[in-house]
């Protein structure tokens, strides 16, 4: 997958008033299947800007720090039981 | 594998992604931040067993979706992003109406199934392809493409065409619903 980092996506801001202004220019019912397109051209943009907007505060200096400091890893580290990572299909 | 000074920046490199993953998950910015460091904490203790090569970002997202399945069990969405804690996760805050779309497009957003919610954001946002989310997902391939055109149908309901009671007769509805008769 690629990682989404800084990208040429606007902000929330910028999408959402995008999203409102073409709403607006909506002509309304008769084009079902191009309206619908358009709707869901909107909620993948919709989606997307809250995603990148949450991927674009990077790294928190917790989980920087959290990382490095297990740079060592532990002899036999503790694990619970729910989630295990190897089964990955509960 | 061993964990290597590049495993461990590729682990830093998803982090980004899997808080917006946790986020989108959950719908508050605390609980998605707690999720994402119980994930990191297995992943680092468990990581003699990721294989080197095969796609790390997806070994992350299985670690943190069955952490939040198996939270959400016991919670059952008895938390709710009342307050907005995940507006408040945002940088940039926006704009008065811009905003309100926001809300309504996450308050949306958690109406869906579960099931749908998490295959349209591992597809829709965070661009795996259906394989990948269905490796993460523990189902097959037809099951996610069906979870995530279900996802889309129900937004688009929600949002644009249903939801006139629930959102309010805003402009967008409006516009959507009622054409230019009114």
């Amino acid at each position: 997958m690629k990682l989404q980092g800084l990208n040429s996506r606007g902000n929330v801001e910028q999408v959402m008033k995008e999203v409102k202004s073409q709403a607006g220019k909506t002509t309304g019912p008769g084009k079902q299947g191009g309206l619908n397109a358009e709707i869901q051209s909107r909620i993948g943009h919709q989606l997307r800007a809250m995603y990148d907007d949450v991927v674009r505060q990077g790294v928190p200096e917790r989980f920087a720090e959290l990382i490095r400091k297990l740079d060592v890893p532990k002899p036999e580290p503790q694990v619970g039981n729910a989630g295990d990572p190897e089964d990955g299909r509960s | 594998m061993p964990l290597t000074d590049s495993l461990r920046d590729d682990i830093l490199a998803s982090v980004p992604s899997l808080r917006a993953f946790a986020i989108s998950l959950s719908g508050n910015g605390d609980r998605a931040d707690d999720l994402v460091q119980e994930t990191l904490l297995r992943a680092l203790a468990n990581i003699d067993s990721f294989q080197p090569g095969s796609n790390l970002p997806a070994w992350l997202f299985t670690i943190l979706r069955n952490l939040f399945r198996s939270d959400y069990r016991k919670r059952r969405r008895e938390v709710e992003d009342a307050d907005g804690s995940y507006a408040k996760t945002l940088k940039t805050q926006p704009a008065q109406n811009a905003h309100l779309e926001f809300e309504e497009f996450r308050a949306a957003l958690d109406k869906l199934p579960q099931d749908q919610r998490e295959a349209l954001i591992l597809v829709g946002a965070s661009g795996f392809s259906y394989e990948d989310a269905a490796a993460i997902c523990g189902c097959a391939v037809g099951t996610i493409k069906s979870r995530v055109n279900r996802a889309r149908s129900k937004l688009s309901a929600l949002l644009y065409v249903e939801g006139a009671e629930d959102f309010g007769p805003d402009e967008t509805v409006r516009a959507v619903i009622g054409g230019s008769g009114g």
